[in-house]
């Protein structure tokens, strides 16, 4: 029994390779462990609630009502550069396409020229020449790309980010070129809350113990003393990150690049991406323009399963709906031998989990499956091995006569 | 339309067909600009000096897509004071220069690299990577029947070509 294979369309992250959870239709795109991130978000909701139920109508009454209106609007502020961080993409890039990936490795082996056996290949570098320093552009296994200038491979997204920072837990995503400012704001105003709260929670219990005593405003208001310990510990941690990384955008270097020491110590190449001048970079970096993101994440593409023949004759609508939409005619092949994995269109990332499962079913066992549906990818392999191209025409026609005679 | 279709045509045979890559060029730092320089494969195809201004043009346009100066500023300003919500209702600069892109590449596609039988590839596809030029293959035998892999599968027009007998 042969199958039959059909497109369908399906968005491009549902095939985007990687580690990568998308929500929301493709629209947002973080890490697969967000535990930490549900904890950051518990932590600072929470420490917020507890300041807005027990703090702030007293201090409302007393001091200014500004007060709580102005956390209130820090709070938003920082959720929405926490969510901005998280649920973006942080200039993830695409995995270079078969023809690209074999174009390199040509390049590679001619540069390389002959490795006499036993010895190991030279590493795969590129030198560029960057405002007069050379810098060397590795090359990435994964992605089969020499990583552009400041990207990194993230191992726990498995992708390669352009200027990578770091892989943050606590938002649930890589910090990259398109995420870092948000990144930064969220620091620089979780600093200023945490600051905030913590001052006006010293500011309560004061004004409380002046008139009723200190151990009276203790036995009072129990609920703000969890969250002042966690203020306490944040605030110590938050604010020494947010000056870390001030740091980093004055000299325009990314936490990657400060670990592994690139362009600190005397034989080493000065950095090429400063402007030497504190203001510049800071400028560059939070002040730049706004990258969008190379992934087309909602993008429509092309998705290929196969079909065993039997299930057409319950949707012969479908079948000339395809032939109309795409208007070429290809004949039908057998999917029974393994499919070749290399190669497809540029519209396809790679080949569908589903093909090659189908092709790892083929190689253990010939069951039959032809009575399940179109919406499952299961071919139904014969027992004699057929090769890809041989005599379609005749599959085709074998076919369209059982059916006629069905019919 | 029949140069759509020629254009299509030509996006279906580039499966099959070599691509010339054009790299990045990083000599002004992670800007985004491509080399200007011939790529000896396309020596017969195409004029060097017609090559040589589609990548400046090109080149200009990221350069003003990534221009960090009063209007940036602005823009990052009034972004950061709505807490960057205004991003959802308002198109950024570069993405309003990148559609200007897409359209210079259609164009420059339509006018003069489809009669020669070019294909230039948008490089926002490959991730601002590289710029291609698809070379078709010289047509043979092997080149009228593509790879199964390649090309999707559809009911054949038999079927068709038998119901409507």
């Amino acid at each position: 029994m042969s199958a039959v294979m059909m497109t369908r369309k399906v968005r491009k992250w549902e095939k985007l390779p990687g580690k990568n959870t998308f929500c929301c239709d493709g629209r947002v795109m973080m890490a697969r462990q967000k535990g930490v991130f549900y904890l950051t978000l518990f932590l600072i909701v929470g420490t917020c609630s507890l300041f807005f139920a027990f703090e702030c109508p007293y201090l409302a009454i007393h001091l200014s009502p500004a007060i709580p209106v102005f956390a209130i609007l820090l709070f938003f502020f920082v959720m929405a550069m926490l969510l901005r961080t998280s649920f973006s993409d942080p200039g993830v890039l695409p995995r270079a396409l078969p023809e690209e990936a074999t174009f390199i490795e040509m390049e590679i082996e001619a540069t390389n020229g002959n490795v006499p056996a036993g010895q190991r290949p030279p590493p795969r570098i590129r030198n560029v020449q960057i405002n007069g320093q050379i810098v060397k552009l590795k090359y990435c296994y994964t992605c089969k790309i020499f990583r552009p200038p400041r990207a990194s491979h993230c191992s726990i997204c498995d992708n390669c980010v352009d200027r990578f920072d770091h892989h943050c837990p606590w938002v649930g995503n890589c910090v990259g070129k398109r995420n870092y400012r948000y990144f930064y704001l969220f620091t620089l105003s979780l600093s200023l809350l945490t600051i905030y709260i913590f001052t006006f929670n010293i500011v309560h219990v004061v004004m409380r113990s002046v008139n009723s005593g200190f151990v009276k405003t203790l036995q009072d208001t129990p609920g703000t003393y969890p969250f002042m310990l966690v203020c306490f510990f944040t605030l110590w941690s938050v604010v020494g990150l947010t000056g870390f990384h001030t740091y980093l955008i004055s000299l325009n270097q990314t936490t990657n690049e400060d670990i592994k020491g690139s362009w600190s110590g005397k034989n080493r190449v000065q950095n090429p991406y400063s402007h030497k001048n504190i203001i510049n970079n800071c400028c560059e970096v939070l002040c730049g323009p706004a990258y969008p993101s190379v992934l087309d994440r909602r993008g429509l593409m092309r998705d290929d399963l196969s079909v065993p023949t039997s299930a057409l004759s319950i949707v012969p609508g479908l079948c000339l709906q395809l032939e109309s939409s795409y208007g070429a005619m290809f004949p039908l092949q057998k999917t029974t031998a393994p499919l070749i994995p290399n190669e497809h269109t540029p519209d396809d990332a790679k080949p569908s989990m589903a093909d090659s499962a189908i092709a790892h079913a083929e190689k253990r066992s010939p069951s039959p499956r032809e009575e399940k549906l179109p919406t499952l990818p299961k071919s139904s392999p014969t027992p004699t091995k057929v090769p890809p191209l041989a005599s379609p025409e005749t599959d085709a026609e074998a076919s369209i006569i059982a059916k006629d005679k069905a019919l | 339309m029949a140069e759509a279709h020629n254009l299509q045509d030509l996006q279906h045979q580039a499966a099959v067909a070599s691509k010339v890559y054009v790299q990045r060029d990083y000599n002004s730092g992670t800007i985004c600009r491509f080399q200007t320089k011939f790529p000896s494969e396309l020596e017969a195809r195409v004029d060097r000096q017609q090559f040589e201004e589609t990548m400046q043009t090109l080149n200009n346009l990221y350069a003003e897509a990534e221009k960090i100066g009063g209007k940036s500023y602005l823009e990052g300003c009034l972004a950061c004071m709505t807490a960057y919500t205004i991003f959802l209702c308002m198109e950024t600069h570069y993405e309003k220069v990148l559609k200007k892109i897409a359209r210079f590449i259609k164009e420059q596609n339509e006018k003069i690299y489809a009669p020669l039988g070019l294909l230039l590839t948008d490089p926002i596809e490959r991730g601002l990577r590289v710029v291609s030029f698809t070379v078709p293959e010289a047509h043979t035998n092997k080149g009228c029947f593509p790879n199964a892999t390649i090309i999707p599968l559809y009911v054949p027009w038999a079927l068709v070509k038998s119901s409507a007998l």
